[in-house]
């Protein structure tokens, strides 16, 4: 036997719904010691983990690096600047070089799509995708779920509108796997320019407008405009974008019904989300942050899995 | 078993019941409900999954399930009962004790047990126990809750050798 997941967390798109239950399942007893006054747990003691992040992030970061802390892991935080990599040493060697000073675990943000699978097959550590280009962002998928399956008690048959920059977002694609898998039904709306031409093949329902999206949607996950994106010219204006795309209250309010706001962040506020509703009933914004947490921690335990040839050793040792 | 608690804490004044996941959990209901029963007190019950605590977690895989933990109550300066079906090296006794401590500082933890089959690998002792067996290691012990097993029992289980 394997450990359930394998060696790696690369994607969704590879999982079962299985092997995503079995993680979102495991996140919640992990919810729990987050709220003891010592949040720690002696689970991953004397483990070694390399948070491995190219590209600037602060949720994502901090929050691997509090499920790793909170297992009792000791942690290494290396960013692009300020390291060889900034010499032009490859990721490989880098990876390499780490792996020589005997770690167990690399976590990697990287801006090339890709990337955390090409280290994957090159290493002997766990790998753990925290964002790689514009492919996936597993946990962050892994995180939607959960903070959705925890409001709605079930995914099956849930509609879900992913609002924004489809095209760029590793967010967008986690999700859409993650949720299809889980069987809800995923929609996307944005404007064109910002939706993957090919957009019909994930098999998603696409709206031209945010107010037939709202109409039709149990959740709304709204994505971050980015900003650098106007100045290549994928959009107009933010002032349109807003106008066109932004989920305001106003527009919430036409549904007589709850619609529920999720948003990875970091957050435009006036931008593709109002102020009122980041910060409104209906929004769980911050419970996705808190669940974070837990569902690295599920990860992290799931893929630190002792070795198969051990396990049937250890059988029969009883309480 | 209910009554020798009772007994050990003079009284129902500060006790927490703390099941071991899983069987433990219904045995700590059963006992919370004897006890309410008999001193119409209800006792703060709780629930303990050690799994991340255990001491082969590094040798063990596929990775186990992890249960919930629930401690209702501040547990400080209290007299905790640790509750389990059975108890064999004692690990996972050990494994509970390290994680109380990560919850306060108990007054007191004892520990209460349906069946102590022998076998320690730990100094760790029972205070309250159901039955003493002898069973040899290559034997297993069975406790059956009706909650979760459909029955109430005790199986003693030999295993063809390998």
């Amino acid at each position: 036997m394997t450990a359930p997941l394998g060696k790696d967390l690369l994607a969704l798109e590879p999982l079962s719904s299985e092997q995503i239950q079995l993680i979102l399942d495991t996140a919640e007893p992990f919810k729990e010691i987050s709220e003891r006054a010592i949040k720690k747990v002696p689970t991953l003691r004397g483990a070694t983990i390399v948070n491995l992040f190219f590209e600037a992030s602060t949720r994502t970061r901090i929050s691997f690096e509090f499920a790793e802390k909170r297992l009792s892991a000791d942690t290494v935080n290396v960013a692009a600047s300020g390291s060889s990599i900034s010499k032009g040493e490859t990721l490989v060697d880098t990876a390499r070089n780490l792996e020589a000073m005997r770690i167990d675990m690399v976590v990697i943000r990287h801006g090339a799509s890709g990337a955390a699978h090409f280290l994957a097959q090159r290493i002997e550590s766990n790998v753990i995708n925290a964002g790689d280009g514009t492919h996936e962002h597993p946990t962050q998928g892994l995180l939607d779920l959960l903070t959705l399956r925890d409001h709605f008690k079930r995914l099956k048959g849930l509609k879900v509108c992913i609002v924004g920059d489809v095209l760029h977002s590793r967010v967008a694609r986690s999700n859409i796997w993650g949720l299809q898998k889980m069987g809800a039904e995923v929609a996307v709306c944005g404007p064109r320019s910002l939706l993957p031409n090919a957009i019909s093949e994930f098999g998603v329902t696409v709206f031209d407008r945010v107010d037939a999206a709202i109409e039709w949607a149990d959740a709304l996950n709204i994505l971050r405009l980015q900003l650098e994106r106007m100045q290549l010219g994928y959009i107009p204006s933010l002032r349109e974008y807003n106008r066109v795309f932004g989920v305001s209250r106003e527009r919430l309010d036409r549904v007589k019904r709850d619609v529920l706001i999720l948003h990875p962040g970091p957050m435009n506020r006036g931008v593709e989300i109002d102020s009122d509703v980041a910060d409104g009933p209906c929004s769980v914004i911050l419970d996705q942050v808190t669940n974070g947490v837990a569902v690295r921690m599920a990860v992290l335990y799931l893929l630190s899995g002792g070795k198969p040839e051990l396990a049937e050793n250890a059988k029969g040792g009883g309480a | 078993m209910a009554d020798e608690i009772v007994e050990l804490n003079n009284g129902t004044d500060g006790l927490i019941i703390v099941g071991i996941q899983r069987r433990g959990v219904q045995l700590a209901g059963r006992i919370v409900a004897f006890i309410a029963e008999r001193e119409k007190v209800t006792v703060p019950q709780g629930a303990l999954d050690i799994t991340l605590y255990r001491d082969d977690l590094q040798t063990v895989g596929p990775r186990p399930v992890v249960g919930p933990t629930i401690i209702p109550v501040d547990i400080d300066g209290k007299h905790i009962v640790i509750v389990d079906d059975v108890l064999y090296t004692g690990r996972t006794i050990r494994a509970a004790l390290d994680e109380l401590a990560d919850f306060g500082r108990p007054r007191r933890i004892a520990l209460a047990v349906v069946i102590d089959r022998g076998g320690r690998e730990l100094p760790i002792a029972p205070d309250v126990v159901g039955k003493r067996i002898d069973v040899l290691p290559h034997q297993r012990v069975d406790v059956f809750v009706e909650e979760l097993d459909g029955k109430d029992a005790v199986l003693l289980a030999t295993k063809a050798a390998t």
